[in-house]
């Protein structure tokens, strides 16, 4: 099931790149994807036993969630603009380093939250030990911001529901 | 008006990069250079596309854009990699020291 | 070949004049053009913040950021631009354009996160309050 899969996401990307559609450029293409498939389909989707209605549920809800952080992306850009760029804002900065720990447990999903705590206002993943994180932030009320959980509520909606049911 | 507008924003970006070059020179530790050159290579995937529009061949430029975004994060990648090592290697060493008084 | 006084004189003629003379699709090559401006004001103040943040990891905030929002709203604006007709091969134009976009949204955070780690590592540490206030009491003593 997973290596049809991997196989049919390789050919859009060749579709996509190539841009050419007559049989020489479609057939090279089918060759190369598939033996692509064949040395190297276990380096994506790590864990296997899902099922594929699962898969497209957090497809589903990963592509609903960009829209959010990206939103979240230009707030930070704001913010640093103002710290650029205004006195108050300059005086503002005050660096500290927050340590906190995750519930969330597939590294992919700590990789989502990772980047999206690097993207999101003020705050950078410096450090991922485990499930601890240590996140570099400018300053205190980001920091507030950061120990709500609201970015880590949201990655686990898309990538673990089970683990929001339990709490 | 895509030329002009091309041209234009390839100068503005160009006469930003500047700031960028003056912490490449100045940069205190060499990290700061290494942000540096990163930023650049991102920008310089950005003039690609542009340069594409001016000589009205993009499909061609995208590509290149493509393989510059790519070669410059596995570049940053690398180089970060490199150092980690060579800081545990130097704490080894240093470990060795302490071990070499202790005797 | 026409002459213009500031650029921005010419962008706003140069903007009018593409419904009549090239008739090209003026609304999305408006939105492009206020995209591409947006993304050089947020790349402005990244570079800004590159120069005058304290200390490395500060700039990274700046650095991390503004490049990745400046690059995305730029890429996309020529997107945009570049779109002559609804052919197939524009579509396709467009589409790769904002694969590189994407591929810049996933790559950008990581390689940030990459080089602070590596500098953390380093022994280099990052400033905290008491250390800008300590260089704010020097350099008001240095005036007073």
């Amino acid at each position: 099931m997973y290596p049809i899969l991997i196989f049919l996401l390789l050919f859009l990307n060749w579709i996509v790149l190539s841009g050419k559609f007559d049989a020489f450029h479609l057939i090279l293409g089918v060759i190369s994807c598939g033996v692509v498939t064949w040395l190297s389909q276990d380096l994506l989707y790590s864990d296997r036993r899902k099922k594929l209605g699962e898969r497209l549920r957090e497809t589903w809800f990963f592509i609903k969630y960009i829209p959010w952080i990206t939103w979240e992306v230009v707030k930070a850009n704001l913010h640093v603009f103002k710290l650029a760029m205004t006195k108050e804002g300059y005086e503002e900065i005050s660096p500290r380093v927050v340590t906190f720990k995750t519930y969330l447990r597939s590294d992919f999903a700590k990789f989502v939250l990772a980047n999206s705590i690097t993207l999101t206002p003020g705050t950078i993943t410096m450090l991922i030990r485990g499930s601890e994180f240590h996140v570099h932030t400018m300053s205190q009320f980001l920091e507030d911001d950061l120990l709500e959980g609201a970015i880590e509520e949201k990655v686990a909606q898309v990538f673990e529901p089970e683990v929001l049911k339990k709490k | 008006m895509t030329h002009w507008f091309a041209i234009i924003m390839g100068a503005a970006l160009f006469t930003l990069m500047i700031p960028v070059i003056y912490r490449i020179w100045v940069g205190p530790t060499c990290f700061d250079r290494i942000l540096g050159v990163n930023v650049i290579g991102t920008k310089t995937a950005v003039l690609l596309v542009i340069i594409g529009t001016l000589f009205e061949r993009v499909e061609m430029f995208v590509d290149f854009a493509i393989t510059y975004a790519l070669l410059n994060f596995v570049g940053a990648i690398v180089i970060s990699r490199y150092l980690n090592r060579t800081i545990s290697l130097k704490d080894m060493e240093s470990r060795e020291k302490e071990g070499a008084r202790k005797r | 070949m026409m002459s213009f006084s500031s650029p921005f004189q010419c962008l706003a003629s140069a903007t009018v004049e593409a419904g009549s003379s090239e008739g090209g699709f003026l609304v999305l090559q408006v939105i492009g053009v206020l995209l591409g401006v947006l993304g050089l004001i947020f790349f402005l103040g990244a570079a800004v913040g590159l120069v005058r943040f304290p200390d490395f990891y500060t700039r990274l905030h700046a650095a991390g950021k503004g490049d990745t929002l400046s690059t995305m709203l730029m890429l996309t604006g020529f997107a945009l631009v570049t779109m002559e007709d609804f052919s197939l091969s524009s579509w396709l134009l467009l589409i790769k354009i904002m694969a590189v976009v994407f591929f810049i949204y996933l790559t950008s955070p990581t390689s940030s996160h990459a080089l602070m780690r590596a500098a953390f590592e380093d022994d280099e540490m990052p400033i905290t309050e008491d250390d800008i206030k300590k260089r704010n009491r020097q350099k008001g003593g240095k005036k007073s």
